[in-house]
């Protein structure tokens, strides 16, 4: 028997699935759309991430303002001086925290004060408002202040600042400091002043937080890994560091990319959806294609031919897909400089990065493949007898089919995410959430539908009755859509309920006894008068507190620069790298609990001090009770043994402190104090400030309750990105609705021509329509709210800390609304087929 | 000479539940080139069954089938599709066109399953045999049920087929078009020479075969042959 040409055969394969393809586009029109917005998410973020790290690299020098910088957070030692000399420092800068005073209308605000001396920057420039203010405020002796806050306190040009004991004419506005984002210019507001003032305002004391930087610049050779490598355990003995511009901006890049990682599951989610969508419509598409499949098998058509014949029109739709997506996602990549401008240091710029592009369009295609591969397979079992009778085709082959694709499905999926990820873990928490997720929602409305069955109102009245068993119809789609709700009230609800509940793990606790004012680097001899202060607005000191800034120098005898060198000890880098402050006393406080060992509240020999460390801490430095951590205070090493670990509640906004040491260990070594109080009102917190400030210049006053706004802020503006992001879910759900009510249109056409002809009326078919409809929104929704409810709950217990806040908009609103807009989809779309008269039953010769 | 198809023992059954359906028993019957045959019968007799069967369309239970000298039982589903595209032709009760097709791609597609470099030509050609030149380019949505089978008869022979099954050719036709169709098929299949199968329950169709089955109860019930 002659085997056919296979030249001709894959050009007569393309050209048959072209005709195929071509008279059944309008209703493939809705598959493509399915998958558009989850690719245009998926390419949108991929691009502006990829944008932002070329961004962060090219800029990484500007970004710094130098190719590397030596800084310490105590007065620069002898050695230090030494090291940043003979490399020759272009620049140098003082930086501390304060408090600023406007006399023009007595406002206070805490600042960030830097003094620089030399060419700073050597990369990129410090913008000014005028533009020569940049330079000319060093010489005639003013403060640069930055733009926002010089509008919040309505400040202008020649208005005077107070900073310590220092009062400067303000010479421009600071618009922008290479490296800076606006979200931290919101916390700290820059302010820079001229270098030779800085000592005069008085506020560099022992103990205060101050940096000293060296700003360097290199030739091109320079080998700053190199460099980082000889230089760091040195400078690290001395209490300094040393930081590339290179490593700063990978730094940065790191920073996005947990974010970016969580944006890219929200897209991938869309896409998803969109995915189940493809599935659905396939499944129905190849359906309606059974008895045209049987045709071609009858006149010669192979299995394999068959299934090449569909399977190139899923790869054209995936593609066509997959490239509206693309297009649509590159010009998506604009918005998000502008959603996440605040949180940007660099000016992320339009770009179509190739790579992704081709991500875009290999994703789509092979999502689209995978998922209709069970269809598509299935072709294989239509026999050609089918064209003299209708018959279910291969039922046992069909189910052990589906054992073979749902695993192909999860390792597509589990492949997609890792690709975005990059975290194996990560990844298969991911596929697993999926899994669990899309199963439950099936169970349920399994359960729900099977209950339905069984408890049938035989009593309704008819047009009711027939509206709920339309939701048993072969063919009706009833689980697609109920997953499409459902998934899409999930995550509606629960991106809803877990950013409230973010919120709230920080907010602010507005009891009585909750200090909301916090006085930072009071020094021990300013505790009386600064008492006496607080007290004359009758207010207490509610807690007074001792700090002492330290690092650590060991663990279990071996040194942080070797700890360090070792990347599989698993010993977080902020432990060994980090200057961090600790604090003593002789019990635990409200927001701690001791999980492990015994508290050791007081001592008097010096050898080895018991400490005890928080949860956080111990799984950071990998330690348990009887390790030895080594801390160097400013040169001065302690031997300490962990004794006990204590779990704290951070979310109560408190002074914590992750090591705590007994009394008397330390009451003699340099340190500052935090003194707590209460200021019942907005009025009396800025006089209570404002009378801190002008006392006691020194001294940081921070006012909790502008920080929780500034938080909630930051928070809102999140949220806003991943509402954004979770809109391409929400759409590609109601895409997929819209999509899965009109496959099933046809059929409906049909039945409903039937009822029309033995005497329905169109009020009667509107009827069972809503019905229908308005049950399946139910049915969806309660399992997408039930499930975001547990979501959130896990999310707020586990990773949040905090309790769930249930709020009525995700309990009953968005169901309530999902509920309306599916019934209006299914309305709208039987809109013609109630008002299709019964002639429309006509033979239809054709297959 | 060699029959074109040969029928020995063919038994046909189906498995409900716990019950097998006895659908065909026992059939013996051979056919040669050029030879027109009818199967009749009442509605569940089998007929349909058997028709299947002989194309290859369908497995048996038992017996053999041998078509144009090969046994059917010997192949695959897709060494049979293969043989259907090159040595049998069919025509259907209710047409069988492919919706997304026009009348000329559905009279073509078996010629270019051959890879025929001139089958569009070709298919011309058999359109305006049955009287559909101006038709070419309308899908089937677009034809009276009359031109349908007309077309569906161009493409059963477009492939010049050693053999042609018909499977109630008229059923789906009012008197007059049916007339025409019958008299295009056996005027066609006189000019091809093709050996001719109709299934029918029009005893009147049956007869202008040369030889005819009756089959009742899944066994043959009477056989006849035109003097």
């Amino acid at each position: 028997m002659n085997q056919l040409k296979t030249k001709n055969q894959l050009g007569w394969l393309l050209k048959m699935a072209w005709r195929d393809w071509r008279s059944s586009r309008k209703k493939l029109y809705l598959f493509i759309a399915s998958i558009v917005l989850g690719i245009s998410a998926v390419v949108a973020i991929q691009s502006f991430g990829s944008n932002l790290k070329v961004k962060i690299k090219s800029d990484s020098k500007s970004l710094m303002g130098a190719d590397f910088i030596i800084d310490s957070r105590q007065i620069p030692t002898e050695k230090v001086l030494h090291i940043v000399d003979s490399l020759g420092y272009k620049a140098r800068e003082i930086n501390f925290a304060s408090m600023a005073f406007f006399p023009k209308n007595e406002g206070s605000k805490l600042i960030k004060v830097s003094g620089y001396e030399g060419l700073f920057p050597i990369y990129g420039k410090v913008e000014t408002q005028p533009v020569t203010a940049a330079e000319s405020y060093k010489i005639n002796k003013g403060a640069l202040v930055d733009a926002t806050t010089m509008l919040q306190f309505d400040l202008q040009l020649g208005d005077s600042i107070k900073v310590g004991e220092v009062t400067l004419p303000i010479a421009g506005a600071l618009k922008s400091v290479p490296g800076k984002s606006a979200i931290s210019a919101s916390i700290m507001p820059p302010v820079f002043i001229p270098f030779e003032l800085i000592e005069q305002t008085g506020l560099i004391q022992k103990g205060s937080r101050v940096e000293y930087q060296f700003y360097f610049k290199t030739d091109e050779l320079t080998n700053l890994k190199q460099l980082e490598k000889e230089l760091l355990p040195i400078l690290d003995l001395e209490s300094a560091d040393l930081d590339t511009h290179v490593s700063a901006g990978k730094q940065l890049g790191d920073g996005y990319n947990n974010f970016g990682k969580f944006l890219n599951l929200v897209a991938f989610t869309a896409l998803l959806l969109g995915c189940l969508g493809i599935a659905s419509a396939t499944n129905i598409y190849i359906k309606e294609k059974n008895k045209a499949i049987a045709v071609l098998k009858c006149i010669g058509v192979t299995r394999k031919q068959t299934f090449l014949i569909y399977l190139f029109q899923i790869v054209f739709i995936g593609f066509i897909g997959s490239l509206f997506g693309t297009i649509l996602g590159v010009g998506l990549q604009q918005l998000f400089p502008i959603l996440l401008g605040d949180f940007l240091p660099v000016n992320v710029s339009f770009a179509v990065i190739p790579s992704v592009v081709i991500l875009g369009l290999t994703i789509g295609i092979i999502m689209s493949v995978v998922f209709s591969l069970y269809p598509l397979i299935s072709t294989w079992f239509v026999t050609p007898n089918q064209v003299l009778r209708a018959q279910e085709t291969a039922g046992k082959k069909k189910k052990i089919l589906g054992f073979i694709v749902a695993p192909i499905v999860a390792l597509t999926v589990f492949l997609f995410s890792y690709l975005l990820l990059g975290e194996l873990l990560y990844s298969l928490i991911f596929l697993g959430g999926i899994v669990v997720v899309f199963t439950l929602i099936r169970l349920i409305a399994g359960v729900f539908i099977k209950l339905i069955k069984n408890l049938f109102p035989k009593k309704w009245r008819f047009p009711a009755r027939q509206g709920l068993s339309n939701l048993f119809r072969p063919g009706n789609q009833t689980i697609t859509l109920i997953l499409c709700i459902g998934v899409g009230v999930f995550l509606i609800n629960t991106l809803y309920l877990a950013k409230d509940a973010l919120i709230s793990s920080t907010s602010f606790q507005k009891n009585v006894e909750t200090p909301n004012i916090l006085l930072l680097d009071v020094q021990k001899e300013e505790i009386k008068s600064i008492s006496k202060t607080i007290e004359s607005f009758d207010q207490p000191v509610l807690e007074q507190i001792p700090v002492i800034a330290m690092k650590v120098h060991s663990i279990n005898g071996v040194r942080t620069t070797t700890l360090k060198e070792d990347s599989t000890n698993g010993i977080k880098n902020w432990v060994l790298d980090g200057q961090f402050r600790a604090s003593y006393r002789d019990s635990l406080v409200k927001s701690e609990s001791l999980l492990d060992g015994n508290w050791i509240g007081r001592i008097d020999d010096l050898e080895v001090i018991p400490i005890s460390i928080d949860i956080g801490f111990k799984k950071a430095a990998k330690l348990e009770i009887g390790d030895r951590i080594e801390f160097n205070i400013q040169g001065v090493l302690l031997e300490t043994e962990v004794k006990s670990i204590r779990k704290i509640e951070w979310s109560q906004m408190k002074m914590n402190f992750s090591v705590i040491f007994p009394e008397g260990a330390l009451n003699s070594a340099p340190q500052t104090n935090v003194l707590t109080t209460q200021a019942p009102t907005n009025e009396i917190a800025a006089k209570m400030q404002q009378k801190l400030v002008i006392a006691h210049p020194s001294v940081t006053v921070i006012d909790l309750r502008s920080v929780m706004g500034l938080v909630e802020n930051i928070l809102s503006k999140i949220a806003w990105v991943i509402n954004f992001l979770a809109l391409f879910s929400i759409l590609t759900g109601f895409i997929v609705l819209i999509g899965a009510v009109r496959t099933s249109k046809f059929q409906r056409l049909k039945e409903n021509a039937m009822l029309r002809t033995i005497g329905a009326t169109s009020k009667q078919i509107f009827k069972m329509t809503a019905v229908e409809y308005i049950i399946l929104g139910i049915l969806g929704s309660i399992p997408g709210t039930t499930l975001s409810f547990i979501g959130a709950q896990l999310l707020a217990t586990y990773s949040f800390k905090t309790d769930l806040i249930v709020s009525w908009i995700p309990l009953l609103l968005v169901p309530g609304l999902v509920v309306v807009f599916v019934t209006f989809i299914g309305l709208a779309n039987n809109r013609k087929i109630m008002k299709t008269s019964p002639k429309e039953i006509l033979r239809d010769g054709s297959v | 000479m060699s029959p074109i198809l040969n029928i020995k023992n063919l038994s046909k059954s189906f498995k409900t539940g716990d019950q097998v359906l006895k659908i065909l028993e026992d059939i013996n019957f051979s056919l040669n080139e050029q030879e027109t045959f009818a199967i009749v019968g009442p509605s569940g007799s089998g007929k349909t069954t058997l028709l299947g069967l002989c194309a290859g369309l369908d497995d048996t239970s038992g017996g053999t089938i041998e078509l144009c000298g090969v046994d059917l039982g010997s192949l695959n589903e897709d060494e049979r599709a293969i043989l259907r595209n090159q040595k049998v032709g069919f025509i259907f009760q209710d047409f069988q066109l492919l919706p997304s097709l026009t009348a000329l791609e559905n009279v073509i597609v078996p010629l270019e399953l051959q890879g025929d470099k001139n089958a569009s030509a070709v298919g011309k050609e058999l359109l305006k045999k049955v009287g559909l030149e101006s038709r070419i380019n309308h899908y089937p949505s677009q034809l009276s049920g009359g031109e349908q089978q007309r077309v569906a008869m161009a493409r059963a022979f477009s492939n010049r087929p050693t053999i042609l099954f018909a499977d109630e050719p008229t059923g789906n036709l009012d008197e007059e078009s049916g007339e025409n169709v019958v008299k295009l098929l056996l005027d066609l299949n006189k000019e091809a020479g093709t050996t001719l199968i109709i299934v029918t329950h029009d005893l009147e169709l049956a007869k202008q075969t040369q030889r005819m089955i009756v089959i009742k109860g899944g066994k043959i019930f009477k056989e006849e042959t035109k003097a």
